[in-house]
């Protein structure tokens, strides 16, 4: 080998030697299967007939590894729950990586088992990828775009929401920008991002014979932005009662220091899933014995009104809106 | 106008003491007051302004308390 | 809910005599009664109204374009708390410049700055520290730290303002406002005993109140309790916090670094003595603070300077009300600011 430096260089998104040792020495041993291995231009996939969910996202967090993961973790978590929240069976996964020259290929490596273990564990082949390197200070992006199949009846969405439905969210609000937000300003405490796939609980409701009409993952934006974003997607309202959501007292500590509001705080392995109110007791108790989602709560019921109304644990109603803003740490 | 909000002390060192939220550690200013280690300080802006005597729970007790005296 | 809360709770909300106007000067107030979703929980014969209580709303915009134009000096950075950001001046918002360019950085504590200052000699950090009585003693500890430590690349520009005259200024143009929410944490610097001369002499009742939904329902019981009973007394229910004389250290600071003067609050105009510069002993450290009064023209529809007086609530505002003045695309200040009324109450509409 020749003398190798440890860091991504121009040379390794060319197409020539380098990528390709680029390639073995570190994607190659992470990234296998048939269909991969061919080294085709494109994957080809042999899908039963049917109803396909399809999506796509892009990483761009920074710092890259924290408490809880790193961005290999949430780009494949990400895109796996995005078909997960459809009632899909997720299939398959590409990965693209645009690489700053600079990036240590150690830390890429890194990435790359991460990616290949949360694959694994949400039973999806990554079919297809591309790695480009750009000028730059060492920074990393990736995207990944993914397929599932919906089985007959499985469908999710929105408009599936019926008034007295009941509203369980899977478990603590805000840790994934709590972690995120205490690295970058270097508050010591020992929040961890909660990325990860969610698939532990969809099995667990789907075993239990409950086929929830709705589901969402709870991410960039906050529980507060969702909620509305369902329901003017469906034409309904909510009714939230304050007292049964549940936040992780570090993340309450943190929100107070820096004025945030966990209502609106990113989060990377919660859902929401709205089921009949006569499932809500099983469903509840199948998410309860899951990873993922052993602190859900039910939070609320779908109702006839225009909007989503936050009852206060003294009995006050207020309307709950989506977030203005980037919800910066404040002082005032 | 101003958010500020109270943490418990852990460790005071000359104008410098480490401030514990719920833990979350931060290092606050302490010129406008004189904290001891396992008492409540009300921290805005990176600087300690007040220490609390009570904590949460007292502090509502005494502000029920108040309620009687209001005459309710 | 305690016994005693649910009996208070029980009194306002049933609450039917002559209409009661009572004002709060804290943004964080006003926030706070969104929160707990206050109103929700009194008769709407009590109205809450949101006074000036946001520093950077009624800041004129001759402040941030000196800040901005700090921020594109050559050896110069300017460093702001993250309220101030989207705040417009004349050429636009420290925002908008950072942008293009300049040099401007978000920090949550001023004493960050400090340890920046030391690390980079060459360079000339600028503060932009605005605020009331709450972080004004925190700029003066700064100084008392610089002095010390022999720091002399830093400079404030000042936008500090005292909340009494501004109340008195209310107090003298709005009769019809019956007692004031006193702002919890400017009181833990002053104390509520400042409030008494007030309370004598326009013979209305001032009660602190802490930013918990309990202890504005128990300030609010006893506003109203006081309004009945024709008493006008200073009350306080935020004494794990607040003292009758303040803090003693943070005074003695506001004492030793300051100077009162006039200060232009958009809005209500130039206030007497309501606004705090750095003394003349220390002048080394200010960065030009005195007389930037300079204000933009408020577009023509915007109304920001009746809902900063408590005159109209903001959804009164016809900007507000058509839709047209936004959070996301805002006509006026009290729009922009995290703090100011008309943002947080388009938030919980």
């Amino acid at each position: 080998m020749s003398e190798t430096k440890d860091i991504i260089t121009m040379a390794h998104g060319s197409g020539g030697q380098a990528s390709h040792e680029l390639m073995s020495r570190v994607f190659g041993k992470y990234f296998h299967n048939e269909i991969l291995d061919a080294l085709e231009d494109a994957a080809v996939l042999d899908m039963e007939a049917g109803k396909l969910a399809y999506s796509t996202d892009s990483f761009v967090v920074t710092p890259l590894f924290f408490k809880g993961g790193n961005i290999g973790k949430l780009c494949i978590a990400g895109t796996v729950n995005d078909l997960l929240m459809m009632g899909a069976e997720p299939k398959y996964l590409t990965c693209g990586f645009i690489i700053e020259e600079g990036f240590p290929i150690e830390d890429l490596d890194r990435i790359a088992a991460t990616m290949a273990e949360e694959a694994a564990k949400a039973g999806v082949l990554i079919a297809a990828g591309d790695t480009k390197v750009v000028d730059g200070q060492g920074g990393l992006y990736i995207n990944t775009s993914g397929i599932g199949i919906i089985p007959e009846g499985r469908a999710a969405r929105a408009a599936n929401m019926k008034t007295g439905d009941k509203i369980i969210l899977s478990g603590n609000l805000g840790d994934h920008q709590a972690c995120i937000y205490s690295a970058r300003m270097g508050i010591e405490n020992e929040i961890r991002s909660d990325c990860g796939v969610l698939k532990d609980i969809t099995d667990a409701l789907y075993g239990a014979g409950i086929t929830p009409h709705t589901m969402r993952d709870v991410t960039r934006g906050g529980l507060g932005t969702i909620l509305n974003e369902l329901c003017k997607a469906a034409g309904c309202g909510m009714r939230i009662e304050e007292s049964q959501i549940p936040v992780d007292e570090k993340v309450a500590g943190l929100a107070g220091i820096l004025g945030l509001d966990p209502l609106y705080m990113a989060n990377e392995g919660k859902m929401i899933a709205v089921v009949a109110e006569e499932d809500a007791d099983k469903a509840l108790e199948a998410m309860r014995q899951t990873e993922h989602g052993k602190h859900a709560m039910v939070i609320g019921t779908v109702t006839e009104d225009a909007n989503v109304q936050l009852v206060t644990g003294l009995g006050g109603v207020r309307v709950l809106d989506v977030l203005y803003g980037e919800g910066l740490p404040r002082i005032c | 106008m101003c958010i500020a909000i109270p943490g418990k002390v852990v460790e005071v060192d000359g104008m410098r003491a480490r401030v514990d939220y719920s833990g979350n550690q931060v290092t606050v200013n302490t010129g406008l007051v004189e904290p001891k280690v396992g008492q409540y300080v009300l921290v805005h802006a990176g600087c300690a302004i007040e220490v609390m005597e009570k904590d949460k729970a007292e502090e509502l007790i005494e502000l029920f308390a108040d309620i009687e005296e209001l005459g309710a | 809910m305690n016994e005693q809360l649910a009996r208070i709770v029980s009194y306002l909300k049933d609450y039917d005599g002559p209409e009661i106007r009572l004002m709060e000067v804290c943004g964080t107030h006003t926030a706070a009664i969104f929160k707990g979703a206050i109103r929700s929980l009194i008769s709407p014969k009590i109205h809450l109204i949101s006074g000036p209580g946001c520093p950077v709303c009624v800041t004129p915009a001759a402040f941030i374009d000196k800040c901005v134009e700090y921020a594109h000096m050559d050896g110069h950075v300017l460093y702001s708390f993250g309220d101030m950001l989207k705040v417009p001046g004349t050429a636009g918002s420290l925002s908008d410049h950072k942008g293009q360019g300049a040099h401007v950085e978000v920090v949550y504590s001023p004493f960050e700055v400090l340890e920046k200052a030391a690390a980079q000699p060459e360079v000339t950090h600028v503060v932009a520290a605005v605020g009331f009585e709450t972080t004004a003693p925190i700029y003066g500890l700064m100084i008392r730290e610089m002095q010390e430590k022999d720091i002399h690349n830093v400079r404030l520009v000042t936008a500090i303002k005292t909340i009494l005259p501004a109340l008195t200024w209310i107090c003298d143009s709005q009769p019809e406002i019956d007692g004031f929410i006193c702002p919890g944490h400017v009181c833990v610097i002053i104390g509520s005993d400042p409030f008494l001369p007030l309370a004598e002499k326009y013979k209305k009742p001032f009660v602190v109140a802490g930013f918990e939904p309990e202890h504005l329902l128990v300030t609010i019981y006893d506003l109203v309790c006081q309004i009945e009973a024709g008493e006008h007394n200073v009350g306080n229910h935020y004494k794990n916090a607040v003292h009758a004389a303040g803090n003693r250290k943070a005074l003695d600071v506001l004492e030793e670094y300051y100077e009162p003067g006039a200060a232009v609050w958009r809005g209500l105009g130039s206030i007497p003595d309501s606004g705090l510069y750095i003394s003349e002993k220390y002048q080394e450290y200010d960065g030009g603070s005195f007389g930037l009064d300079q204000d933009i023209e408020l577009p023509p529809a915007c109304r920001c300077a009746d809902v900063i007086t408590g005159r109209i609530n903001p959804a009164d505002c016809p900007m507000f009300a058509s839709g047209s003045c936004t959070p996301t695309s805002p006509y006026g200040p009290c729009m922009v600011s995290a703090e100011g009324a008309c943002g947080i109450w388009y938030r919980n509409r």
